[in-house]
C-alpha cells in the first residue's frame, strides 16, 4: 500500500486543526492540550502540541495522509520531522488577525528551506467579518504571484477540499513542468 | 470587507503600499489605542478603536487628503498653515465665507488674485504630505479602511500624491528602526525589479544613496553584499531597501543560486533526480478524483 502526506501549517489558531477534522474520514487523531497561558485560553480552550492527524483512503493500495503541525514556536522541533517526504504543504493564514501575518510568512519560508515541494496559502475564516480578502493577503504577506492563494472556511468541507484540490493541481504542474 | 488592524502589526507604510498596488478608494481611519485588558496572540496588549485621531483619503490609490481630528482642516486652514494667509486674513476671510465650500472659496480666491491655483495645489499638498508623515510614525494605534464612501463628500480641495515618493519619504523620516528590522529581518536575500520597472519608477524622487542601491540590484547580489559594496551600516541598508520595497520599487528574493530549480545537493545541470518515495502522476490523479468525488 502507497501512502502519501499533505502536511498543514500556519500560526497558532489559524484553523489547521479545524482544516484537518472537516474532511479527514476518521476522527483526527490529536495531541491537543489545553491551553496553558492565559491569552490562549480566552483565545481557546485547546492547542495542538505535536501533531493533528487526519486520513483520506482512496483505495485498498492508496492512502493520503494529513499532518497538521502545532502552530505555537515552543514546539517547532517537529515541524521537520514533519516536513519530511511531504508531497506538499499547505499554509494556513487566520485572514481576520493581521497579527499573524509575519508569523504565518515566516513558516512558510521556514517550511519551504526544509523542502522544494510546491505548497499553497489558505486564506482561512473568510467566513469572519473581519477577515482580510485574499488579494490583501498577498500583498500583506508578499506572496509570489506564481503561488496559490486560495479563500478557505476550515469549517466547510467542501472548502477544504477545494484548498487540497488546488494544491494537487499545483503538484501535478509541478511534476508536469520537471519533466 | 474593511482592511482593519493595528499599526504595531501592519504600519501605516504597509498600508499606504497595499492602496496603492491595490488602487484603491476610499478612507483610512486611525483610532487613539484603548487597552481592553486583554493580550494578542503576540503577547501584545490588545488595543480597541477609542476616538478617531487621523483620517487619510484615497482615490484610484493615490492620497487625495488627510487630516487630523481637533484640528482645523478647511481650505482657509491649509493656505493660512501654508503661509499664504496670515492669521487675521484667515479670521476675516472665515468670518465672511461663512458657509462657503473649499471649492466655491478658492474660485473666489483664485479670481480676486488672492492666491493662484499652483499656490492652492502646492498648501494642500504640504497639509497632507506633513500629516501623512506624522501619521507614518505611529506604531500602536487600530486602523479602519473603508471601502465604497464618497471621497468628495467634505467638500475639500483633492490633490492627488503619487503614494511612492511619500512611502520614500516617510521611510527617510521613520525614528523607530524596529518596525524596520522586523520586515527586513534577512539581510541574505536578494533585490530585483518588479514586472513593470518602468510605470513604477516613473516621477519617483530618490536620493543619491537610494539610486546606488537600486543600481545593485540583481537576484545575484545579496542586501548585505549591495551594503557592503557601498560601506553602508545595516541599519541604514535596511531603511533604504525597506523604503523601495514598500514604494514597490524592489521585490526581496531568494539569492538566484537556492532557488528551488536548482536547490537539490550537487546536481550539475539538469533536474534534481526525485527520491523514489516521489509518487508518480498517476498516483495524484487518484486523489484528485478520490477528493472531487467527495462532496
Ligand atoms: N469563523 C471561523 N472560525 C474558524 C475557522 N477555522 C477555525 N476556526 C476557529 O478558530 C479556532 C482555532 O482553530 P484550530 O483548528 O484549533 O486552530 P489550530 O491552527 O489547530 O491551532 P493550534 O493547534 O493551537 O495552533 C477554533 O475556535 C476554530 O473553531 C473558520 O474557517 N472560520
Ligand atoms: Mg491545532
Amino acid at each position: 500500500m502507497q501512502t502519501v502526506k499533505m502536511v498543514i501549517t500556519g500560526p497558532y489558531s489559524s484553523g489547521k486543526t479545524e482544516f484537518i477534522r472537516s474532511i479527514s474520514e476518521i476522527d483526527v487523531v490529536s495531541t491537543e492540550r489545553d491551553v496553558t497561558t492565559e491569552a490562549e485560553r480566552r483565545e481557546k480552550g485547546a492547542t495542538t502540541v505535536a501533531m493533528d492527524f487526519g486520513r483520506i483512503t482512496v483505495d485498498d493500495d492508496l492512502v493520503l495522509y494529513l499532518f497538521g503541525t502545532p502552530g505555537q514556536r515552543r514546539f517547532d522541533f517537529m515541524w521537520e520531522i514533519l516536513a519530511e517526504g511531504m508531497l506538499g504543504f499547505i499554509v494556513m493564514v487566520d485572514s481576520s488577525k493581521p497579527e499573524t501575518f509575519r508569523e504565518a510568512k515566516s513558516i512558510l519560508e521556514t517550511f519551504r528551506a526544509y523542502a522544494p515541494t510546491p505548497y499553497v496559502v489558505a486564506a482561512n475564516k473568510q467566513d469572519h467579518p473581519d477577515a482580510w480578502s485574499p488579494d490583501d493577503l498577498r500583498i500583506a504577506l508578499r506572496i509570489d504571484p506564481e503561488v496559490k492563494l486560495l479563500p478557505c472556511v476550515a469549517r466547510e468541507r467542501t472548502s477544504v477540499r477545494d484548498v487540497l484540490l488546488e494544491l494537487l493541481y499545483a503538484i501535478l504542474e509541478d511534476m508536469e513542468e520537471q519533466e | 470587507m474593511p482592511i482593519q488592524g493595528n499599526l504595531r502589526d501592519f504600519s501605516t507604510t504597509q498600508l499606504l503600499n497595499l492602496i496603492n498596488l491595490s488602487g484603491r478608494t476610499g478612507i483610512l481611519r486611525v483610532f487613539e489605542g484603548m487597552p481592553t485588558g486583554e493580550r494578542d496572540s503576540n503577547g501584545n496588549e490588545k488595543l480597541q478603536a477609542g476616538k478617531e485621531r487621523a483620517q487619510v483619503l484615497f482615490r484610484a490609490g493615490k492620497l487625495v487628503y488627510a487630516s487630523v481630528v481637533g484640528q482645523m482642516n478647511d481650505l482657509i486652514a491649509v493656505l493660512n498653515k501654508g503661509g499664504k494667509l496670515t492669521e487675521n486674513q484667515a479670521k476675516v476671510l472665515r468670518e465672511r465665507a461663512k458657509g462657503t465650500g473649499d471649492k466655491a472659496l478658492a474660485m473666489r480666491l483664485i479670481g480676486a488674485n488672492y492666491v493662484t491655483r499652483n499656490d492652492i495645489v502646492a498648501c494642500v499638498q504640504q497639509y497632507v504630505l506633513d500629516i501623512v508623515y506624522g501619521v507614518m510614525v505611529w506604531n500602536r494605534e487600530p486602523f479602519r479602511f473603508d471601502e465604497n464612501v464618497n471621497v468628495d463628500a467634505a467638500d475639500r480641495i483633492l490633490v492627488p500624491i503619487d503614494i511612492q515618493n511619500v512611502i520614500i519619504e516617510g521611510t527617510r523620516r521613520l525614528k523607530q528602526m524596529d518596525e524596520i528590522a522586523k520586515h527586513i529581518d534577512n539581510l541574505d536575500l536578494c533585490l530585483r525589479f518588479p514586472a513593470n520597472p518602468k510605470e513604477k519608477y516613473e516621477g519617483v524622487n530618490l536620493s543619491v544613496e537610494e539610486w546606488r542601491v537600486v543600481q545593485y540590484v540583481n537576484p545575484k547580489n545579496t542586501i548585505r553584499q549591495i551594503a557592503k559594496a557601498h560601506n553602508m551600516s545595516e541599519s541604514e541598508i535596511r531603511r533604504i531597501v525597506y523604503g523601495l520595497e514598500q514604494a514597490g520599487l524592489v521585490e526581496i528574493v531568494r539569492p538566484a543560486t537556492t532557488t528551488r530549480k536548482d536547490t537539490a545537493a550537487g546536481t550539475t545541470g539538469g533536474r534534481p533526480p526525485r527520491p523514489n518515495t516521489q509518487p508518480q502522476k498517476q498516483v495524484v490523479n487518484r486523489l484528485i478524483d478520490k477528493l472531487r468525488s467527495m462532496g
